[in-house]
């Protein structure tokens, strides 16, 4: 695995974003909402897991790697446990991360009070 | 100016509209999301060096650069950095973290329970109905692949 | 019929205040501001009681300056931005004045006064104008959490965190500051959804009030020291500009805009200037009527500008509508003798 690649990869992601967020009407909400099914596609397809052997966090911690979690978490529960898996597989896979946020989002708003914005 | 029609008013607008920072807007993406993910695989190689498992290791990263990020959050430091990185923190799992966050911080006036309970979804809810909609999607197609 | 109101007994400015947040004290104006608040907190615990904190306070020194009780008062007209304008009705209900709330999105301070003036050239008496908007409680209405780390576009508009309050009086005068005409705005469709260019979509409605204005008073832009609008900001004027290029060049010669005069606008974040009602607030409290008062100017026409929205309206592709109602404000029996100070100067 490459350093330079996770580099690459990880910003070429961002970059594409920010082209899209820059050059047409779609929102912010709009692209990552894409980006997370395009997860879901891209490891359905076969790509992501190779991918991901190539350059770890570049592809994993862009939400595209949110949605190849849920798609892999669905296929493995599947291969175990049939139609059920369908329904537990993705969050199940997800759910440390969905529940370190949550928990963590719920902790600080008990301590941090927000400060208006500053240009 | 009731005059002018839709087309001419869009026209106009668009005429007198600067256009964004395209090229340094990218660039920074670029360079502050490649960095985030540098990092985080750092961290990935680190764990993995003090004994813990590919999988785990992974997910472990995951869980320290959502934790950076809600910090910085309710440090009100995220913001000032994302107006400059733009989709280079927002992309990241670090945009994520920081949406339940800022969410969570900011519906607290409301309350606990229909404040930050009903609210701390708000912006991060998009993302995590349509990852589930499109997993199930997905795995009712891998079922139907597996039965024939 | 003209829809042009002249006031037989123009109503008398006697006292106007403004008070601001962080940004407004670092602008060019900032030192003309009677209170900020670094904080923008002033000493409430949400931002929605601050904006309401904000207007009381405002209304307060106004009087204060004045030397008079809020008991003196026969009426408040006033308005904010947020839901159901509650930050007046909040901040304000403790004055025990009958009550008027507008709603005219960053077009209030003008509607307000033109409201007011309505009432106080019939009856006379005495009565208050209030404007208030907060830059974290609109950030919260109608965008995003305010530690939510997104990207302003560069058509993007920076709410005020600002409030203004004006004493008029109906009684008859022989010098001072008066709101001698009104006239009510035209909805004027904004041509966008874009709620990120809201300076844009207003600037149709500023154009339609400003050349029916010149249209049916017969004035020229001539006659005026300033005209003045509300928020347009950087893009909102420069389509204004292009609107008037070819009949009103001297209206772009005399044209102001309270949204360019707020903040420092080489400062990357500003974007396209000042927008909220508190913006032309503000900026006339600290800019426009200490001129008029010295006798500096003589007259100026305010057309504070308003974009109508919601942000479900947004969401479900509705245009945004712009309106710009319009006040004439003048300077009487103040140029030839400026050094003596009439009640609201500062």
């Amino acid at each position: 695995m490459n350093l330079v690649l996770t580099f690459l990869v990880g910003g070429a992601l961002c970059a594409a974003a920010q082209i899209l967020i820059d050059k047409t009407r779609l929102s912010p909400a709009r692209i990552l909402v894409g980006y997370v099914v395009l997860g879901v596609v891209l490891f359905a397809l076969g790509i992501y897991t190779p991918l991901f052997e190539a350059v770890g966090c570049g592809i994993s911690i862009p939400l595209v790697g949110f949605g190849a979690a849920i798609g892999k978490g669905v296929k493995s529960a599947v291969d175990t446990d049939g139609l059920l898996g369908i329904l537990t597989g993705g969050l199940t896979a997800t759910s440390s991360g969905i529940t370190a946020t949550l928990f963590l989002g719920f902790l600080l708003s008990l301590i941090a009070h927000g400060k208006h914005k500053k240009m | 100016m009731q005059g002018l029609n839709e087309k001419e008013k869009s026209a106009i607008i668009k005429k007198c509209t600067p256009k964004s920072r395209v090229v340094k807007n990218t660039l920074s993406a670029f360079f502050v999301g490649g960095g985030i993910c540098l990092f985080a695989e750092l961290l990935r190689r680190l764990y993995i060096y003090l004994g813990e498992s590919e999988e785990n290791a992974g997910i472990f990263a995951t869980l320290s650069i959502v934790l950076i990020g809600g910090i910085f959050t309710a440090l009100g430091i995220f913001d000032r950095l994302a107006r400059h990185a733009g989709a280079g923190t927002l992309v990241p799992i670090t945009g994520f973290s920081n949406s339940v966050v800022s969410s969570a911080i900011d519906s607290a006036s409301e309350g606990y329970i229909l404040g930050v309970g009903s609210k701390i979804f708000t912006v991060a809810g998009p993302v995590i109905l349509y990852a589930t909609v499109s997993g199930v999607i997905y795995g009712l197609l891998y079922y139907i692949y597996l039965s024939l | 019929m003209s829809r042009i109101i002249k006031f037989a007994t123009p109503p008398t400015l006697l006292s106007f205040s403004a008070v601001g947040g962080y940004e407004e004290r670092r602008g060019p104006l900032g030192d003309r501001f009677d209170l900020t608040d670094p904080t923008e907190k002033f000493g409430q615990k949400t931002w929605e009681c601050a904006e309401a904190e904000m207007s009381r306070l405002a209304l307060n020194i106004a009087l204060g300056k004045l030397g008079i009780s809020h008991t003196e008062l026969d009426l408040i007209v006033a308005g904010d931005l947020q839901n159901q304008c509650v930050a007046s009705a909040i901040g304000l209900s403790s004055f025990g004045v009958p009550y008027l709330g507008v709603y005219g999105a960053c077009s209030t301070a003008t509607e307000s006064l033109a409201v007011l003036s309505l009432f106080l050239s019939q009856n006379g008496g005495m009565g208050a104008a209030v404007t208030s908007s907060h830059n974290s409680a609109a950030e919260r209405q109608f965008r995003n959490p305010i530690e939510y780390g997104g990207q302003r576009t560069p058509t993007a508009q920076w709410t005020a965190t600002a409030a203004g309050a004006f004493l008029l009086s109906g009684a008859p005068t022989e010098r001072g500051v008066r709101i001698t005409e009104c006239m009510a705005g035209r909805m004027i469709d904004g041509g966008t959804t874009d709620a990120t260019n809201m300076g844009a979509a207003m600037a149709f409605a500023a154009a339609d009030s400003i050349i029916t204005y010149f249209e049916q008073s017969k004035r020229s832009p001539t006659d005026f020291d300033y005209i003045v609008t509300g928020d347009l900001g950087a893009v909102g004027t420069r389509v204004l500009y292009e609107l008037l290029s070819d009949k009103y060049p001297s209206v772009i010669a005399r044209h102001l805009d309270c949204g360019n005069l707020l903040y420092d606008l080489k400062k990357r974040d500003v974007h396209s200037g000042a927008s909220g009602c508190g913006t032309s607030a503000a900026v006339l409290s600290t800019h426009f009527l200490p001129m008029l008062s010295r006798g500096e100017i003589g007259s100026i026409l305010l057309l504070s500008t308003g974009a109508l929205m919601s942000p479900s309206s947004v969401l479900q592709g509705q245009n945004i509508i712009g309106i710009a109602p319009a006040i004439r404000i003048e300077g009487v029996g103040l140029r030839k003798q400026p050094q003596n100070g009439f009640a609201g100067h500062i």
